[in-house]
Formats: C-alpha cells, sequence, structure tokens
C-alpha cells in the first residue's frame, strides 16, 4: 500500500488484496461452513443444470413418493415426491435459489441504507441523530417477524416485496450498531486532523468513517444471514412470503405438513435441513469474522 | 426512585405513539386503504361506503386522531371471519398464548441459566464446548421446523404427545419447547458471557481473597451480578414469545393470538391483523417498561442514575 | 514461636505460554522475611514482579503460572505444599490483601455492612446480628463517619477514599496476621493519599500487623515502612531498612531510584531519569538484568547474573559491585 495515501486513510481493510486467502489457513477459521456456503451459492447458480426435473410441475400419479433408498422410491426421483408429484431433490436445489438471492439481497441493502443512516446520525449528531434514533427504537420495538407479516399483508406476496419487507425491518440493527461505533471513531484524530484540514462533512464521512465501520458491518450482516432466512422461511410458511409455486424452502415446509401426520417425512425434515445448514454456515463463519475482526462486536 | 419511573414512562408513551403512526401510516400509504378495511370480495360501492365510514377522503391528521380515539376506547374494529369485536376476540385469545410463552419461557430459563453458568465455569472444558454447539443449534434452527420435527418423532412415530390443539398439559409440552428453544440458547449465551465477565471482576478477585469458598464466591457474588442482563433480556423476550409464536401455534394449532393472526392472514381479516400488531406491539412497551423497573429494583446502581 | 512470621526462600514464579514456548521468569529466586510488626515496602517498576509476589504468596495465581521452586514458610509451615482448602482457610484470615481500585473491588449489589460482615461470618461462623454489630465497629476504626448509616448503603453510594478504607476495613476483619497492601493509594487523590496512609499505619500499630506494601513510590515507603526490597525484573536487587538503603544504596538501581526523586531546594536544571526502558519480562538480558541500563556496568555483569551479597548484617544486594573482593 503506498504510504501517502495511508497516511490520509486510516483504513482498516478487511482483506488486503494481494494476500487474500491467507486468512483461510488463520486459526480457527471455519472451513466447512465457508465450503458449505460456498457450495450452496453455486448449487443455486447452476441450478437448471443440476435439478434432474422441472421444480415446478408434477405428476400426480407419482405424488408422495419416499426417498430412493426407501420402498416405494425411485432413482428416478433420489429424495422422493411432494402432494403434487413434484421432485423433492429439483425444489430443493432450485429453493436454494430463493434462499441465497433473498438472503443476500437482504442484507445488503439493510445493510447500505442501516450504516449508511448510521454513519449519518452518528457523525452529524443532534436533531438528525435524534430523530433517526427514534424511529430506529419505536422500529426495533417491534419484532421483526411481526413487522414482517403486518407489511406482506398488506403489500400482498412476491420475492421482491419479500426481499423488501425484510430489509425494511432489518436496517434498525444496523443503524443501532453502527452509530455506535461512529461515535467512538469521530474522536479519534485522525478525523479530527481532516476536519482540522477542512475536509467537508460528507467527504469525512465517506473516506475516513465508512471504511472503518465496513469491518462491522460486515460481520453483522453475517450474523443476520441466518435471521433473515429464518425469517423468509417463517414467512413463507405462513403463506405471506414467497407465493406457491416457487420452491421456497419455507414453502416447502408448509406444503410438507400436510403429509406430516401420514409419516411423509422427507417432505419436512430435508428442506428445514437445508434451512438449518445454510444458517448453520453463516452463523459459524459470523462467529468467527466477529472474533477475528471486532472484539468490540461481542455483546452482539 | 419516583423520577426514574416518570421518565420511564415517558419514553414508553413516544414508544406507543410512534408504534400507533407507522403503523396508521402504512396502511394509509399502501395502495387504497379501502380494500384493507373492507371485506374481501367487496363491491365499489362497498369501498365507498368504507371510505366514508372511515374518513378515507379527510385530512390525515384528522384521521389518525380519530384512529387512536377508537384505540384509547378499546374499539379495534369488527373481524370479518368471527363477526365480533377484535379486542374481544384477542383478550379471549390472550391467555393461552401467555401460558405458552411463560411455559417456553421456564423452559428457556431452566435450560439457559445451569448451562450457561456450567458452561463459564467450566470455560474453555468440554461442558463449554458442547454448551456452544448447543447454543448454535438453538440459534440455527426454525422454531417452527424444530415443532414440525417433534410432532413427526413424538405424534407419528412414538405417538407419545398430541400433535394439536390443547387442553391437557402434554398438548403443551412440544409447543413451549419449540418455541423456547431459540430462547434458551440465547439466555444461554448471554449467560455464559456475563458469567464470565463478573468471574473475572474485581470484587470476585476480592471474595476470593477474603477466602470464601469457591461455590460461595460463585452462588452469593458471582450468580447475582450475572443474572442481571440475562433476567432483562428474558423479560424482554416474553413478550417477544407472545409475537413470535405465530408460527409455532400454527404449526401446533394452539389457540392464542398468534393463531389469530395467522387466521387473519389467511381469511384476510384485517381489522384482526392490524389489532395483532398493534396490541403486541403495546405488550412490548409495557414489558419493556417493567422490567427496567424490576432492574432498578435488583441493581441500586440504576435508581440514583434515571 | 521462634523465627520469622513470614520466610520466604528463594521462590521463583515463572508464567508460561500456552504452548510451552515461551517462560517469563515473573519472579526469580526471591528471598525475603518478616515478622510480626514489621512494615516491609517492595518497590519496583511495573513488570518487576511485585504483584506476582503477593499472588504467589496467597496461592491465587492465574492458571498459566506456576511455583517453580523455593519455599514460603507462614508461621512456620510452607504455604507451598498445602492443600487449597486449607489456603482459604489463610485468606482473609491469618494473610488479608488490599487491591488497587476500591470501586471495582466491591460487589455493587450488596451493602458495605454485608461484604465487611462476610470474612466474619464465614471464618468464624458468627452469627448475623453480632457480625452486622462488628461490621459496624470496623467501620469506625477505620474513621468512616456515621458508620450506623453507612453500614446499609452500597458502594457507589460512598467516595473513592471511603471506599478504600472499606476494603481496608475487610480487610483486618479478622485480626490477620499478615496485609499485603498492592497500590493501595495509587488511585485516590492526592489530598486522600496522606489520610489514608496515616490510617494504614495506625492500624499496623494498634493490630500489631505485618504489614507489606507493594508500590512504586518511594516516598511512601519512606514513610510507612521499616524494611524495603526493591525489585527488578522479577529479582530482588536490593533489602534491608529503609534509613540505611535510602543513606546509602548498594545497588545502583536503588540509588538511580533515589536520586530520581525531585527535592525541593534542588537546584540542578534537569531531571534525572533512568536510561531506557525496564527488560522485557519473557526476554530479559543476560547476566545482570539491569545491565544495559546500569552507569557501573562491568564486563562481568555482561554475563553472569550477580547472587546476593550481604552489604552489612542487615542489608543485601544483587550486584557484582557488592561482592567481598570488589570493596
Amino acid at each position: 500500500m503506498n504510504g501517502t495515501a495511508a497516511n490520509s486513510r486510516s483504513v482498516s481493510t478487511v482483506l488486503a488484496l494481494p494476500s487474500r486467502l491467507a486468512f483461510i489457513r488463520s486459526e480457527g477459521f471455519p472451513l466447512i461452513p465457508s465450503l458449505i456456503l460456498l457450495m450452496i451459492t453455486l448449487v443455486a447458480i447452476l441450478a437448471p443444470v443440476l435439478a434432474p426435473h422441472n421444480p415446478e410441475v408434477g405428476v400426480l400419479g407419482d405424488r408422495f413418493r419416499p426417498p430412493a433408498w426407501q420402498t416405494g422410491g425411485t432413482t428416478d426421483h433420489l429424495l422422493g415426491t411432494d402432494h403434487l408429484g413434484r421432485d423433492v431433490l429439483s425444489r430443493l436445489i432450485f429453493g436454494s435459489r430463493i434462499s441465497v438471492v433473498v438472503g443476500l439481497m437482504v442484507i445488503i441493502v439493510a445493510g447500505a441504507v442501516g450504516t449508511a443512516l448510521g454513519i449519518i446520525s452518528g457523525y452529524l449528531g443532534r436533531w438528525v441523530d435524534q430523530v433517526i434514533m427514534r424511529v430506529t427504537d419505536a422500529w426495533l420495538a417491534l419484532p421483526a417477524l411481526m413487522l414482517a407479516i403486518f407489511l406482506a399483508a398488506i403489500v400482498g406476496p412476491g420475492i421482491s416485496n419479500i426481499i423488501i419487507i425484510l430489509a425494511a425491518v432489518w436496517w434498525t440493527r444496523y443503524a443501532r450498531v453502527i452509530r455506535g461505533e461512529v461515535l467512538s471513531i469521530r474522536e479519534r484524530d485522525f478525523v479530527r486532523l481532516a476536519v482540522v484540514a477542512g475536509c467537508s462533512k460528507w467527504k469525512i464521512m465517506r473516506m475516513h468513517i465508512l471504511p472503518n465501520v465496513i469491518n462491522s458491518a460486515i460481520v453483522l450482516a453475517t450474523l443476520q444471514l441466518g435471521q433473515v432466512i429464518i425469517a423468509e422461511a417463517g414467512l413463507s410458511f405462513l403463506g405471506v412470503g414467497v407465493p406457491p409455486p416457487l420452491p421456497a424452502w419455507g414453502l416447502m415446509l408448509a406444503d410438507g405438513k400436510k403429509g406430516l401426520m401420514a409419516g411423509y417425512w422427507w417432505l419436512t425434515v430435508l428442506p428445514g435441513g437445508c434451512i438449518m445448514l445454510m444458517v448453520l454456515s453463516a452463523n459459524l463463519l459470523g462467529d468467527w469474522l466477529r472474533v477475528k475482526f471486532d472484539p468490540q462486536l461481542r455483546q452482539l | 426512585m419516583k423520577k426514574f419511573i416518570l421518565k420511564r414512562l415517558g419514553l414508553a408513551a413516544i414508544s406507543l405513539f410512534l408504534l400507533s403512526l407507522t403503523i396508521f401510516l402504512l396502511i394509509r400509504i399502501s395502495g387504497d386503504p379501502a380494500v384493507l378495511l373492507a371485506e374481501p370480495g367487496a363491491s365499489a360501492a362497498d369501498l365507498q361506503a368504507i371510505r366514508n365510514q372511515f374518513g378515507l377522503d379527510r385530512p390525515l391528521w384528522v384521521q389518525y386522531v380519530s384512529f387512536i380515539s377508537h384505540l384509547f376506547r378499546g374499539d379495534f374494529g369488527q373481524s370479518f371471519y368471527y363477526r365480533t369485536d377484535v379486542f374481544e376476540l384477542y383478550l379471549s385469545r390472550l391467555p393461552a398464548s401467555l401460558l405458552l410463552a411463560a411455559a417456553a419461557m421456564v423452559f428457556s430459563l431452566v435450560i439457559g441459566i445451569p448451562t450457561g453458568i456450567i458452561a463459564a465455569v467450566r470455560v474453555n472444558k468440554w461442558q463449554d464446548s458442547i454448551g456452544k454447539i448447543f447454543a448454535l443449534l438453538g440459534l440455527s434452527m426454525p422454531s417452527f421446523w424444530v415443532g414440525l420435527v417433534m410432532i413427526l418423532f413424538f405424534s407419528v412415530y412414538l405417538g407419545w404427545l398430541p400433535s394439536s390443539g390443547s387442553g391437557t398439559i402434554w398438548h403443551l409440552v412440544m409447543p413451549a419447547i419449540a418455541l423456547g428453544w431459540v430462547f434458551a440458547a440465547a439466555h444461554m449465551r448471554l449467560t455464559r458471557s456475563s458469567m464470565l465477565e463478573v468471574l473475572g471482576s474485581e470484587y470476585v478477585k476480592l471474595a476470593r481473597l477474603k477466602g470464601l469458598p469457591e461455590a460461595l464466591v460463585i452462588s452469593k457474588h458471582a450468580f447475582k451480578n450475572a443474572l442481571i442482563p440475562v433476567l432483562t433480556l428474558a423479560g424482554v423476550n416474553l413478550v417477544i414469545m407472545v409475537n413470535v409464536a405465530v408460527i409455532v401455534e400454527t404449526v401446533f394449532a394452539w389457540p392464542g393470538v398468534g393463531r389469530l393472526l395467522f387466521e387473519g392472514i389467511n381469511f384476510r381479516d384485517f381489522p384482526v391483523v392490524q389489532a395483532s400488531i398493534l396490541l403486541g406491539g403495546t405488550m412490548i412497551v409495557v414489558v419493556n417498561l417493567l422490567v427496567d423497573i424490576l432492574y432498578a429494583v435488583i441493581d441500586p446502581r440504576i435508581r440514583y442514575e434515571g | 514461636m521462634t523465627g520469622p512470621l513470614l520466610d520466604i526462600r528463594r521462590l521463583s514464579t515463572h508464567y508460561v505460554s500456552a504452548r510451552g514456548t515461551r517462560v517469563t521468569r515473573a519472579v526469580d529466586d526471591v528471598t525475603l522475611s518478616l515478622d510480626q510488626g514489621q512494615t516491609l515496602g517492595i518497590v519496583g517498576e511495573s513488570g518487576s514482579g511485585k504483584t506476582t509476589l503477593a499472588l504467589t504468596l496467597l496461592r491465587m495465581l492465574p492458571p498459566a503460572a506456576r511455583i517453580v521452586s523455593g519455599e514460603m514458610l507462614f508461621e512456620g509451615s510452607d504455604l507451598i505444599k498445602k492443600p487449597e482448602n486449607e489456603m482459604r482457610r489463610i485468606r482473609g484470615k491469618r494473610i488479608a490483601m488490599i487491591l488497587q481500585d476500591p470501586m471495582m473491588s466491591l460487589n455493587p449489589l450488596f451493602t458495605v455492612g454485608d461484604q465487611v460482615a462476610e470474612p466474619i461470618r464465614v471464618h468464624e461462623g458468627t452469627p448475623r446480628r453480632s457480625a452486622w454489630k462488628r461490621a459496624t465497629e470496623l467501620l469506625k476504626a477505620v474513621r468512616i463517619a456515621a458508620p450506623e448509616t453507612r453500614v446499609g448503603e452500597y458502594p457507589h453510594q460512598l467516595s473513592g477514599g471511603m471506599r478504600q478504607r472499606i476494603v481496608g476495613a475487610i480487610a483486618i476483619s479478622c485480626e490477620p496476621r499478615i496485609l499485603i497492601a498492592d497500590e493501595p493509594t495509587t488511585s485516590l487523590d492526592v489530598t486522600i493519599q496522606a489520610q489514608y496512609l496515616n490510617l494504614l499505619r495506625d492500624l499496623q500499630r494498634s493490630h500489631n500487623l505485618a504489614l507489606i506494601f507493594i508500590t512504586h513510590n518511594l516516598g511512601i515507603v519512606a514513610k510507612m515502612c521499616d524494611q524495603v526490597a526493591v525489585m527488578y525484573a522479577g529479582r530482588m536487587v536490593e533489602a534491608g531498612p529503609v534509613k540505611q538503603i535510602y543513606n546509602a544504596p548498594a545497588h545502583p538501581y536503588t540509588r538511580a531510584l533515589l536520586e530520581s526523586i525531585p527535592r525541593l531546594g534542588d537546584n540542578r536544571q534537569r531531571l534525572t531519569a533512568i536510561d531506557g526502558q525496564p527488560p522485557d519480562p519473557s526476554a530479559p538480558p543476560p547476566g545482570c538484568a539491569f545491565h544495559p541500563r546500569c552507569p557501573k556496568v562491568m564486563d562481568r555483569c555482561r554475563s553472569e547474573a550477580p547472587p546476593e551479597f550481604r552489604v552489612t548484617d542487615t542489608q543485601t544486594s544483587r550486584c557484582w559491585l557488592s561482592a567481598p573482593a570488589a570493596r
């Protein structure tokens, strides 16, 4: 990194460019969870290639087939079929698309909005801070799920709606934490120097404050990913999330409930297992990031 | 102390105000409010009647005042589906939810606190590792999935527990565990970290220097101090549980306010949905207030700081 | 009882890093002794090992630390060999300790009286009511005004000076033989410090306590202590009666410390400080640990660590300059 640039911005970059992959060898790096997340993302991207059947259309005569290793199962439908005869494996594969897309989009949007507001609120202070914080507090007073359900009930189902709703509910968490960080960064010398040098407020926020809170934002985003995915699954389960016939894992669980009492376990255990796998991996990764990059965030 | 309570009351009032304002605005700006407020399948004439009834053409602040005054009188409208007063409907379902939440809370604390303490006292040993794994699993599994899997096991395969409805304590077991599971993990984590912090504090060090037996150091000096954040969280969580239980109640057909909300969504019964949110949010604010006051009772420092 | 109350001989405490690679000699071959009623000041910069020495005495070391060699004879028996439950009976009852920060030392959730009465109830089995009464008397003994009201109050309601007195009251509550005070005045206001030190000295005299006073402040040692031990990099470099050492320090480090205290009427233009920094405890210099900063360094000092030499009957110094042939 060149010297003069380093002087005028005190940046703590998350992953330095040339030695990008060095962190893999660092202690406690959650290799398996990261690989799992990577794999899920790849599956999501390559879904049309990987899935053996069309996830949205099924043959009614083939309904409720168990997975291939049980009696009554076929290798044609490795993981069985659901109540409409649709192939479970294909639905799971396509379902990963929804989880990945919704998850990523929500944390990106919520993260961007929340971080921006957190920085503005923390740095500008006074009445801007008060207003933003009061709104945030009121928003936070409601549990995320309730508000999401309410909004979903008003605006109706749909993927983009879900993304907007979840992002609208989740940005507050970022704003609070980032604002706290900004409050302490604001007092540090390199910021004061920039003020003395005559930088405009916006420039300071963009060039000095932002790079220093990005770490926390990323850690927070990873930690939130799991919750967002569970929330989306919950909303879909209740019928106000992703609409059928899209193969969202949460929707599969709702459908699976129909076969539960008859013992059709694969319709429940498999989609839920996928959710759990993804959330668990995200949580493990997020925990490691938190410990590594910002011990102050431990109270999250 | 009085000043403290008054201040907290003021903040609670502001929160309630903002909550009602938010809900109000959300309804008004999302497309055509009349569609929401009218029953499903309403004709154009019905919609117009609704507009008149709710005064949707009048200025926003007038509508808000009318909105608030209705709320204060306990008038949350009529349920389309049940054809009764929504407020009464909500209140009639509330005890079931409270029961479920209480049971889930007991479960989460009974599991969470001791595991957290053991994990902290035996930090970095195998008990701690098990505790950490448990916490991680708890936070990673959606509560409704836990419920569904439990039904699969205990109702379908083993036939031990009933899968839906309420009435006996056996009906309560699985929903309480499904609901409390996530919170058990959260409480365990918080207990552990809080206990670790307390165990490293100077007054614990002094307690040991006084020659107190280790059991006394932990049970008297460390325990009470460590519990403070946990109980605060638990209090806040209790009412969150009531609200989040919507999914678990749906899975187990438990007749609480969560299931009421689900029915409201299913049947497009908007007054029910709106009331659930408003009342649920109000409960949260009220409980937060009570927890703050309780906190001040336990920790004498808070009273004087206000 | 014959022999000194406390007799530490060639005590060494080492910290071992997690992988066993780095060994820090926090306390290295320390010998000192203390009689009933005597006051000993242990002086040194931070990192010199003085606090570790105190913790070793009470066997309250963190898991990474190990007592490597030596013995600590208290009333004739070796504390190192004692099982934990016996040590517990000694802590607070026969050997007591005061820590540096009184705000942090007191549990915010319990009343002052409860915390003062606690060691009495635990060690002596005294019932609640009489323990509470004794707590009130103890508050009086440490000169806290209106003790009857104070005893029911919480720590945050009291000032820093009062809290430190309460910590003192806790320490003497069971009439210990030895009181260790680890930098007790460092976090107090200067105006309160003198009062507190007077209190400590009076308590020490009236209860005939043996007092170990750990500090970096030579002035306090001069005021409070009969004996002094100077520590550097875990080793005790000089020990003896205060007056003797302050008048005629044998070790160059002690001399430098004494000279660096500015005095009124001193018309030197510049303050003297000791050149250099205290060494990294995990990698001390070879030979005498002080040699890189010593104005009188000789070749021998760089390679051989000096043993303790007797300068007089009562004074020892760990320096080649004090070796018999050199004088």
